[in-house]
């Protein structure tokens, strides 16, 4: 049953147990898939974004300045994010709230000036229907949206618990780990920005 | 009358079977699965079960579970085959066969979806679940929870696939349902719906098992495995679950851009409109090439434990194994293009992914030499698992060889969706995957259960399923090279063609046996367990950690957390004993186990009535269900109750009954 050796003298590895070092592992793995779904729609645009159908190019859909308002809001996001993220590690439960707030109203902002572009597409006749062009752009961003919306539930769902718990040991795990997933967003619509929209604008 | 059409979406009293063949396969099904409820309700098991099994977060019992679903789903898909046969072997220039057209396009679909998503990944799951925190010497995975909930995901996508029998169709677009047919236009039923959500809800669960298993692997290792000490099993999981992680997200995308396609009128795939129904194929390839390379390797990892543990000999070429695992995982990434060379990509790209195709085939060449350098001057000893071995050895080879052949891609193009493809891929998929893990069940079963099957039976099985495949597929090869296309309904007498479909019947018949001999050895295994007991926890003389622990292996597997020196662990342990070393007596410590999961089974229940929902547009329960699932999940990953410990004292306890109630030293 047992082992004539002993724990003490081995250097080559000891196993992790530790749950919150499994969890975050596990997690950056789930990003790493997260990547290749992403890289699976951004494939797809690639390759159906100049089948217009006779319909309008990115070129004469996108407006560059509205789309830049957009990303601010989302990086600024993300620096309201790091800023909770700092003062979770200096244990501020109140400060931790403030700045996830900031991040999540930014997030619902962003939401809703993407939501705003979608419907003033489809209201003028480019909905996803019009073209393969427009159904990969539209699968593309909107798999974005959709990341953002889950994010902002789960931080609604988070800021309830730190509220209500305060800064366990467990809440910190998970704000570590959300603050992670709301980065890895930033990170897709910098993509986003540059493949979509700023080729989009050069006509590339 | 309009509000009550639009609250069941597409359902209506014509979806029922209107043929007597699904009529009485739904009928027959419908009976055994009222039968087994009135049974368990009958002997009062429903708790027993609940708490024992359906939320039972251990793996060994969600490994005993998937491959229960296997084996099941192993029979649905065998009639199927049989029936596909039948049709094949009758249906010649005047007499139209045993079923319509539409039919058996139905059935072959469903063959190979079941066969690959719910046996093949079914059995893949279980062994992996079985074996691999033993192997590791760990207590469980790395996420206990999740693991539980892959497994009712997997269970819910094969729930849908069987619904598709007695409520509406399913998929009559082959097993990958390329577009334009699978489009609404040429399909309009729900059978590709049904394809499309039972593949999306058991995908999902097995990425999520590609993420856990990954964590287990790198995180819980015993004391002192380096990566290079790791059981051959365990790198050839790595190598599987990796490929899970980079490949199935792309299933997940081809899958959804496919229902936008037919359900919200997106131009992805559609033959106008500015769609490109090639990328489909690119994007369903992308993940499907790595797919086979994920059923195949952890079939490859049984094999070496088998193949090294029925020697006594040390695995020969460790390292050279463990390169060839890599290698197989970073090709499998490159040669997608080899199942459409066909589609005109042009000489260039055609020939760089037919040489890709044939440089896979070098680290698998390497392995098989290693297992037979292994065998060589050996003392082998000829257990059922070897036997599936031996064969698996001779097929696989033949198999192989014939992919070669068809990596060229001029020979493609005369091979390309013949006959002889798919005997080639049912020489890799029965002769590789399913012989690997029949294998393995054989090998790791006294371990999970306390007793050994039945050896003779186990061969009875072995060689029907041998003897019956070479009927049932040689004659593929051949009519495959006299230009008999797959999925063929019809066909006419002058091409002389039947007599070869009559043998491949009777092939499919004997296998049929096989899988009958397969279901016989356990009944009699169990009736005759008191004869077959494996008191020792070492039946194989076995060179791995999980032979050191007690079978069945407790619910904590390790009562003291087990510490690794060699490559063959336990083998050196053993050695050593042998020459003097003392048995220490064990200290046993506080263990921290997880509770019961409900949820998992509760997710898995909303997404299959979400999946329902989804196929028939009823959008208010989709909605419904969608919130269902997501409130189950925050309840759940809120919750900081989920483990508890289990005392020293309790584990000593239980240690020295287990001892005792097997009469061990």
């Amino acid at each position: 049953m047992t082992t004539p050796y002993n724990v003490a003298t081995i250097k080559t590895h000891v196993p992790d147990n530790d749950t919150d070092s499994k969890t975050i592992l596990g997690f950056w793995i789930y990003i790493m898939t997260d990547c290749v779904l992403f890289a699976s729609l951004f494939a797809t645009y690639a390759v159906l974004h100049k089948n217009t159908f006779d319909g309008p190019s990115a070129q004469q859909l996108f407006s560059l300045k509205y789309v830049l308002t957009e990303t601010i809001v989302l990086l600024t996001s993300s620096f309201t994010c790091g800023l909770a993220i700092l003062s979770l590690r200096q244990n501020h439960k109140n400060k931790v709230l403030f700045w996830f707030s900031i991040t999540f109203i930014l997030g619902i902002v962003f939401l809703a000036l993407e939501l705003t572009d979608f419907r003033h597409l489809a209201l003028q006749g480019d909905s996803w229907r019009r073209s393969g062009f427009l159904s990969s752009f539209f699968a593309l961003v909107g798999t974005h949206g959709l990341h953002i919306t889950v994010g902002l539930i789960w931080m609604l769902v988070m800021l309830v618990r730190v509220w209500m718990v305060g800064l366990s040991k467990g809440n910190i795990r998970r704000l570590t780990l959300l603050s992670i997933f709301w980065h890895f967003l930033d990170i897709i619509w910098i993509f986003i920005f540059t493949i979509v929209y700023l080729f989009g604008a050069l006509g590339i | 009358m309009d509000i009550f059409a639009n609250l069941l979406g597409k359902l209506n009293w014509h979806i029922f079977p209107q043929d007597t063949l699904t009529r009485g396969a739904t009928v027959s099904m419908g009976l055994i699965v009222i039968a087994l409820f009135v049974f368990i309700t009958f002997k009062k098991k429903w708790k027993w079960l609940w708490k024992e099994w359906l939320t039972s977060v251990d793996p060994k019992k969600i490994g005993v579970m998937y491959i229960v679903v296997a084996l099941i789903m192993l029979v649905r898909g065998g009639a199927d085959a049989l029936l596909l046969r039948a049709q094949q072997a009758t249906s010649v220039g005047t007499s139209h066969g045993i079923m319509s057209a539409n039919t058996f396009q139905q059935i072959f679909s469903a063959h190979g979806t079941i066969m690959i998503f719910f046996v093949g990944m079914g059995l893949m799951f279980g062994l992996i679940n079985l074996v691999l925190p033993l192997q590791i010497g760990a207590r469980d995975v790395a996420f206990p929870f999740l693991n539980l909930t892959s497994f009712w995901l997997f269970a819910a996508g094969m729930i849908l696939v069987n619904l598709s029998l007695g409520i509406g169709d399913f998929s009559a677009a082959g097993w990958l349902a390329y577009p334009p047919l699978s489009e609404l236009q040429y399909s309009p039923g729900v059978g590709v719906d049904y394809w499309i959500w039972s593949l999306q809800i058991a995908g999902v669960g097995s990425l999520l098992s590609g993420v856990n298993f990954t964590a287990t692997i790198i995180k819980m290792r015993a004391a002192g495995m380096t990566l290079m000490k790791m059981p051959m099993f365990v790198w050839s999981v790595l190598g599987c679950v990796l490929l899970i992680i980079f490949a199935f997200p792309i299933l997940t995308v081809t899958l959804a851009l496919l229902f936008l396609d037919r359900t919200i009128g997106t131009n992805f795939f559609t033959a106008s409109g500015g769609g490109n129904m090639m990328m489909y194929i690119n994007l369903i390839w992308a993940w499907g090439h790595p797919e086979v390379y994920i059923l195949i390797l952890p079939a490859f990892g049984v094999f070496s434990e088998v193949v090294a543990t029925f020697s006594r000999k040390r695995l020969f070429g460790y390292t050279s194994m463990v390169w060839a695992i890599g290698a197989i995982t970073i090709l499998s990434f490159s040669v997608w293009l080899h199942h459409f060379f066909t589609m005109g990509a042009g000489a260039d790209v055609n020939g760089f992914f037919g040489i890709m195709t044939m440089v896979i085939a070098i680290p698998t060449g390497v392995k098989i030499f290693n297992w037979l350098a292994t065998m060589y001057r050996g003392k082998i000893s000829f257990k059922t698992p070897m036997f599936w071995f031996l064969g698996f050895v001779g097929l696989f080879t033949v198999g192989g060889v014939a992919g070669v052949v068809m990596a060229i891609p001029p020979a493609d193009f005369q091979l390309h969706n013949s006959l002889f493809l798919v005997a080639h891929f049912h020489t890799m998929i029965v002769g590789g995957v399913l012989f690997g893990y029949f294998a393995g069940i054989n090998y790791w079963f006294p371990k999970i259960f306390g007793f050994k099957l039945h050896e003779g039976l186990g061969r009875c099985a072995f060689w029907c399923w041998f003897v019956g495949f070479l009927l049932a597929f040689v004659p593929l090869y051949i009519l495959g090279l006299m230009g008999a296309t797959r999925r063929i309904d019809h066909y006419s007498p002058s091409l002389g063609w039947q007599p070869l479909f009559i043998v491949a019947g009777i092939g499919a018949v004997i296998i049929a046996i096989g899988v009958a001999f397969l279901f016989l050895q356990l009944v009699v295994s169990i009736i005759q367990r008191k004869q077959n007991l494996d008191k020792t926890g070492d039946p194989w003389n076995g060179r791995t950690l999980e032979w050191s622990i007690p079978s069945p292996a407790p619910f904590y597997n390790f009562a003291v957390a087990p510490v690794v020196n060699d490559r063959d662990a336990f083998w050196a342990i053993k050695q050593a004993r042998k020459a003097g070393d003392k048995v220490e007596k064990p200290k046993y410590e506080d263990i921290v186990v997880p509770k019961n999961a409900p949820a998992s089974i509760i997710i898995g229940m909303f997404a299959l009535v979400f999946g329902f929902g989804m196929i028939w547009h009823i959008w208010w329960l989709s909605i419904i269900c969608f919130i269902g699932l997501l409130l189950t999940i925050i309840v759940r990953t809120t919750s900081d109750d989920t483990e508890y410990v289990l005392e020293a004292s309790e584990v000593e306890k239980i240690e020295t009954e287990l001892r005792l109630k097997r009469g061990y030293a």
